[in-house]
Formats: structure tokens, C-alpha cells, sequence
């Protein structure tokens, strides 16, 4: 006869249990004789707080969820910007001296970061076009030109850089960015310049 | 002893000497004229050297343009000094004899009597044309069956020296002024024996584009058919093609196109890499260029008649070679190659062999050279060489290897010859602006071929065959 009360209270406290979720309430009386209608409030209160409950958390996850967006547009701005970034640096000039295909000890560390990038970003393939100013040879120009890239693109390549990654072309003195006939104008059109060929739409800071 | 004035004595008779002994050296002009002003200013040139040429007014209104092209391309030739009759152009000829048949029936009888006797029923007053000056009297009169007849009297020997019958296209017509031209120079191969320029065209490069225009300025037509920007035109020896480098995306191709039809194709072999200056042999079968890489650039060469055989002529690892133009034997290339360290004027066999310095030069002293180009009669070679940091003509001769400087006013480049091996077409900023300019190396005479900013990297074209008149 002592078995029965016992089983419903373990009974009891097992539907408890899973009506809450989580430990049975210290306070919730275990009756025996009462325990019908004591365990209805009790149910009753316990399906009140579940509800609160599992709003509370509808609430949470709601925030959690919106933050989490939040988190993820933040972090793709993010990544756009440094894409934006790493663009710009990628898309520095490099110049050279009247008729030279030398790299400038300026240049080394333009170049040092260009390696940088493409390092960090190994999809990525560039096109590098040689440039000259109009005071040589038309069609010599386009030699020149071609000297000038592929010198960039050896830079490049000794320092562990896939060679097939990098493509160069001259345009000679074909496509200058200063139209002036003085020595800055020239000077700003003897250059190097890069631009993406694939792998360029996310692109991470070295 | 008295070495001062032995020594001025012994010189002073030696300048004598050598200035009656090359009293007129060939190839020995130099430009020094003040062009801008349309004068002539120069020690070599001499008027009445050449001889005279004087063409008769015409007798119909319809052979006034005739006249005009070829009183020009007289002039333009440099060969004769043409000479207008007392009383100008203004006055007409009458209308020949009503028997045109005989060579020797006069043109312009009313000459006669309007300005002291240009002709006679039985000739022309060759007294009269010889005390003019004249060694040549040229009349454009019109023939049966819209035929033209061109009479090139001989005043010296009191005779008609030729006569040419050609049938022109009307006014107006595309064919017209290069007909007339053609005519033009028959007069001058019949007058002295030698070939003219007047029915020539010389492509050039504006704003990325090739065009095509007259030798004397006149008929300037786009001919390059793409967007893509272009350099380099080059004339095969037929007049009938010719080559062109254009950019595409991230190289260089060379295409062929035809004059007549304006259609171009693809040199096969080319598109991955940058190719440029293509340069026909004389055959017209092999096209040789210049190939960018990343080793450099170098010379190839590309059967274009077979579309195959592609041949590396130049290995240059640490220098540049380039700029390839054929001697007209088809035997020899003298191109540009930068193994001195400046590009300057090298020569080698064909097939690649055989490479050695071409146009000599000072180490550290001499200026880069450029840009060569083969004359037709294969004794000269013209290019482009900095002198004091600018640019001048020069021309090298072949067989002595002696290198002479031609132009010194302004910036000068990319010479390329006339069929005559006289006249050059050339790159000139002397007027403020770059266009193109054409010189007679042997008179240092110099006229603007066209008024136009940005024309550049010229190619004048053989004497053109005659189906090149219909080009559209």
C-alpha cells in the first residue's frame, strides 16, 4: 500500500519535470491526499511559467538571431572594405626613370605589397601593362613597355609568386594618363600598372 | 719657310678643288629651309638645274582638273621646274585641229595668236617654249571615244617625244584623281625615263586609326574598320594589301587587310602574344615582325601566303630586337636592336643569319636609333635617331655605310620612302603640331602633306596597280 502514493509522486514529479523542462520547483508541494487539486495549480503554473518561458526565449533567439545578422552584414562590410582596400593597394602605380625598365628602390615595397595580397589571396590573377612617356620611338615604346611590365612580374615571381598568376602586356606610349608635354606629365606616364584578372570579388588583407 | 701661308695657299686650292669637283653631290641636301614661309632656302637646291616643264592650257573646261593634278604632281615630282607660260593659267587653249590624228598636229592653236604662238597647225613653236626655259611641253587634249591625249613635246629636239592615250574616269568618279596621276607619271617617265610617285598613297595613324591619303593631300579616307586602337601600318609591294598591329585585350594582333575590298583577316600565328611592326618581303609571301614576350622582343617571321611557318629570327634574352624592313632583294633585314645597350640600326641575312651593327654610331655619344626603313632602290636606309633629345631623319648608305643627317628643324621620326628612293613621308612637329611632312632627300625641298594634328607612323605605298583606283 506505501507503493502507490510513491509511484504518483514520482509520477508526479516526472510530469513536473517535463512540463518545465528543468529541475521540479523546491516549493511545489507534493501532497498526498490533495495532491489532485495542489498538482492542477501546480500544472497550471508551471504550463504559465513554461509559456513566459519559451517567450522569453522566442525573445532571445529573436535578438540573438537579429545580432547574428547584424554580426554577419558587419563582417561582409567589413570584408568589402578590406576588398576595397586591397584593391587600391593592388592598383598602386609603379614608375620608372626616362627609357629604364629598373625597379625604383621606392618601388620594391609597392611591389612587397602587391606579393603581400597575392599571397594572401591566392585565386587571384593580375594583368600587369607597361607605359612609357612620348618622347621615345612610337613602336620602340611598345618594346620598352613590355620590358617594364615583365620586369614588375619577375619582381614578383622571385619572391614566390606563381608565374602563371601574372600576365603582362606593353602599351608603349599608346595610352598615357597625363596629357601634358612636360617632364611631370611624362614622368606620371612611364609606369607600371595592375589590374585583376580573376579572383578579385572578396579579397583578403594580407 | 712660311708653313702659314703655304698651308693657306695649299688649302685654299683644295677647297677650289673639291668645290668644282662635287659641285653636286647626290643625296647631299639638307634640310635647312624656313618651310613655314613657302620659301626655298637651301645651298643645294638651284633653280634651272632641273629642267623645265611647261603644260599647255587645255581646250575643254573638263580637262582643267586634268591639267591642275598633273601641272602639280609636275611639281611635287621635284624633277622639272615648271614654268607658267606669259599670261598665267588663266587663258584656254583652243580647240585642237579637227584631225587629231597625227602626233605631231598642234595642241592650243589659239595659243598662237593669244600669247605669241604656243603651237602651229604643223607643231609647236619650240623657239618660243625654249626661250621660255622649257626642255618639256606637256597638252592634255581630248580624243575620240572620251579618250585623253597627253602630248610630251621634246623642245630640244623639236619633236613630240611621246604620246599617251588614257581613258579617265569622269569627275568625281573614286578612280579619277588616281588615274590622272598615273598619267601624270607616264609624262614623267616619258619626259626622263624614270618612274614618278604621283599615283601613290601613303597610309598613316591618327587617333588609333589607320587612314589612307593622295601623295598630294587629297582624298584622306578611314580604312581601319575596328574600335580597337592601331599602329604600324605597312604596304605589301603589290599595293594591293597591306599589314597592321592593332591592341586587343592584353596582346598585340596583326591583321592583313585588302586595299580593293577593304576585307582583313588575322595573321594566323598571332594573338596570344604582342605582336607589332609587321613588314611584307618583297614577294609579299613572308610577313617579319616584332614579338613581345616576356624574354623580350624579338623578330619573327610568318608565311602569310600559306598561314603557317612560324619562324624566330632574333634571340635577344637581355636586349630588344625589332622594328624588321626587308632590303628590296628580299635578301636582308635591317631592324632595331637594343644589344649596345640603346637601341640602334643592325642588319642580318633573312633566315636570321649573319647579324651585325648596321648604321654605326660613338658608344655614349650617339642618340638612340629607330624606326628603319629600307628604300625601294635598296641603297639607303632612312630611320630616326635622338639628337640632343630630340628626334631627327637620317639615311644610311648601304654600301658605304656612311650615315648623313637630314632634317634639324623640330622633332623629326618614322621616315618611310617613295617608290622614287627620293621623296620621304616623315613625322614632323616643325609647324607646333605633329603631322606628316614629305622632303625630296636630294633637293631638301619640303611640303606638309596633310594639316592635321596626331598623324604619325606613315607608310607611303608602291605605284599602285591599277584595280587599286576602284578601292571604295
Amino acid at each position: 500500500m506505501k507503493r502507490l502514493p510513491l509511484l504518483l509522486l514520482t509520477g508526479l514529479a516526472v510530469a513536473l519535470i517535463a512540463a518545465c523542462g528543468g529541475k521540479p520547483k523546491p516549493e511545489t508541494p507534493a501532497p498526498a491526499a490533495t495532491a489532485n487539486t495542489d498538482s492542477i495549480e501546480a500544472a497550471e503554473r508551471a504550463r504559465a511559467d513554461s509559456i513566459a518561458r519559451a517567450e522569453k526565449e522566442a525573445r532571445d533567439r529573436e535578438a540573438a538571431e537579429r545580432e547574428a545578422q547584424q554580426r554577419r552584414a558587419d563582417s561582409l562590410a567589413a570584408l568589402g572594405r578590406s576588398t576595397e582596400a586591397v584593391r587600391t593597394l593592388l592598383a598602386t602605380m609603379i614608375h620608372f626613370d626616362y627609357d629604364k625598365a629598373l625597379i625604383r628602390g621606392g618601388d620594391a615595397s609597392v611591389l612587397d605589397q602587391k606579393m603581400a595580397i597575392l599571397q594572401a589571396n591566392p585565386a587571384l590573377h593580375i594583368r600587369i601593362s607597361g607605359h612609357c612617356d612620348e618622347r621615345g620611338s612610337d613602336e620602340y615604346n611598345l618594346a620598352l613597355g613590355n620590358r617594364r611590365a615583365t620586369a614588375a612580374k619577375q619582381y614578383l615571381v622571385s619572391h614566390g609568386i606563381d608565374a602563371s598568376r601574372i600576365e603582362t602586356v606593353s602599351y608603349g606610349e599608346e595610352r598615357p594618363i597625363a596629357q601634358a608635354h612636360d617632364e611631370e606629365a611624362w614622368a606620371q606616364n612611364r609606369r607600371d600598372e595592375f589590374e585583376i584578372l580573376a579572383g578579385g570579388e572578396n579579397l583578403k588583407q594580407p | 719657310m712660311k708653313p702659314g701661308s703655304r698651308f693657306g695657299g695649299w688649302a685654299g686650292s683644295l677647297t677650289a678643288v673639291l668645290l668644282t669637283a662635287y659641285p653636286a653631290n647626290r643625296l647631299s641636301a639638307q634640310d635647312t629651309s624656313a618651310i613655314d614661309r613657302g620659301v626655298r632656302i637651301g645651298i643645294v637646291y638651284r633653280p634651272g638645274v632641273r629642267p623645265g616643264m611647261v603644260v599647255l592650257p587645255v581646250p575643254k573646261a573638263a580637262l582643267d582638273s586634268v591639267r591642275a593634278l598633273v601641272v602639280r604632281d609636275v611639281d611635287y615630282s621635284d624633277r622639272f621646274e615648271p614654268i607658267t607660260l606669259p599670261g598665267g593659267d588663266s587663258i584656254r587653249a583652243a580647240s585642237p585641229p579637227s584631225s587629231p590624228s597625227a602626233g605631231r598636229t598642234a595642241t592650243g592653236g589659239g595659243g598662237a595668236r593669244g600669247t605669241g604662238g604656243a603651237a602651229v597647225a604643223t607643231g609647236l613653236n619650240y623657239p618660243l617654249y625654249q626661250a621660255l626655259g622649257a626642255d618639256f611641253v606637256v597638252g592634255i587634249t581630248p580624243a575620240a571615244g572620251d579618250s585623253t591625249v597627253v602630248t610630251v613635246y621634246d623642245v630640244a629636239a623639236g619633236g613630240v617625244r611621246r604620246e599617251l592615250r588614257a581613258r579617265l574616269p569622269a569627275l568625281g568618279d573614286a578612280g579619277f584623281r588616281l588615274a590622272v596621276h598615273r598619267l601624270a607619271d607616264r609624262v614623267l617617265e616619258a619626259s626622263l625615263g624614270v618612274g614618278g610617285t604621283a599615283a601613290t598613297r601613303i597610309l598613316f595613324v591618327m587617333n588609333g586609326k589607320v587612314y589612307t591619303i593622295d601623295q598630294d593631300g587629297a582624298d584622306q579616307r578611314l580604312v581601319s574598320s575596328s574600335d580597337h586602337q592601331a599602329m604600324s601600318p605597312a604596304w605589301a609591294g603589290d599595293g594591293r594589301r597591306f599589314a597592321y598591329m592593332e591592341f586587343w585585350e592584353g596582346h598585340g594582333r596583326l591583321f592583313v587587310q585588302d586595299v580593293a575590298s577593304g576585307k582583313r583577316a588575322p595573321v594566323a600565328t598571332t594573338g596570344q602574344a604582342l605582336d607589332f611592326t609587321p613588314a611584307f618581303s618583297p614577294d609579299g609571301k613572308t610577313l617579319a615582325f616584332s614579338r613581345a614576350i616576356e624574354e623580350g622582343t624579338d623578330v619573327y617571321t610568318v608565311n602569310v601566303k600559306d598561314g603557317c611557318c612560324l619562324q624566330r629570327l632574333t634571340v635577344g634574352r637581355f636586349y630588344d630586337n625589332l622594328s624588321p624592313t626587308y632590303s628590296p632583294d628580299g635578301r636582308r633585314i635591317a631592324f632595331v636592336s637594343t644589344r649596345p645597350g640603346l637601341p640602334q640600326i643592325y642588319v642580318m641575312s633573312a633566315d636570321g643569319t649573319d647579324q651585325q651593327l648596321f648604321a654605326p654610331f660613338d658608344y655614349g655619344a650617339t642618340g638612340s636609333s629607330n624606326a628603319p626603313e629600307w628604300s625601294p632602290d635598296g641603297q639607303t636606309v632612312a630611320f630616326h635617331r635622338d639628337v640632343g633629345g630630340t628626334l631627327q631623319v637620317f639615311v644610311l648608305d648601304v654600301r658605304t655605310r656612311a650615315v648623313r643627317q637630314l632634317t634639324s628643324v623640330g622633332r623629326n621620326e618614322d621616315p618611310t620612302w617613295a617608290p622614287d628612293s627620293r621623296h620621304m613621308a616623315f613625322v614632323s612637329d616643325r609647324s607646333g603640331y605633329r603631322q606628316l611632312w614629305i622632303i625630296d632627300v636630294e633637293t631638301g625641298r619640303i611640303r606638309p602633306l596633310l594639316q592635321q594634328s596626331g598623324a604619325r607612323l606613315p607608310a607611303w605605298s608602291p605605284r599602285l596597280p591599277e584595280t587599286a583606283s576602284s578601292a571604295p
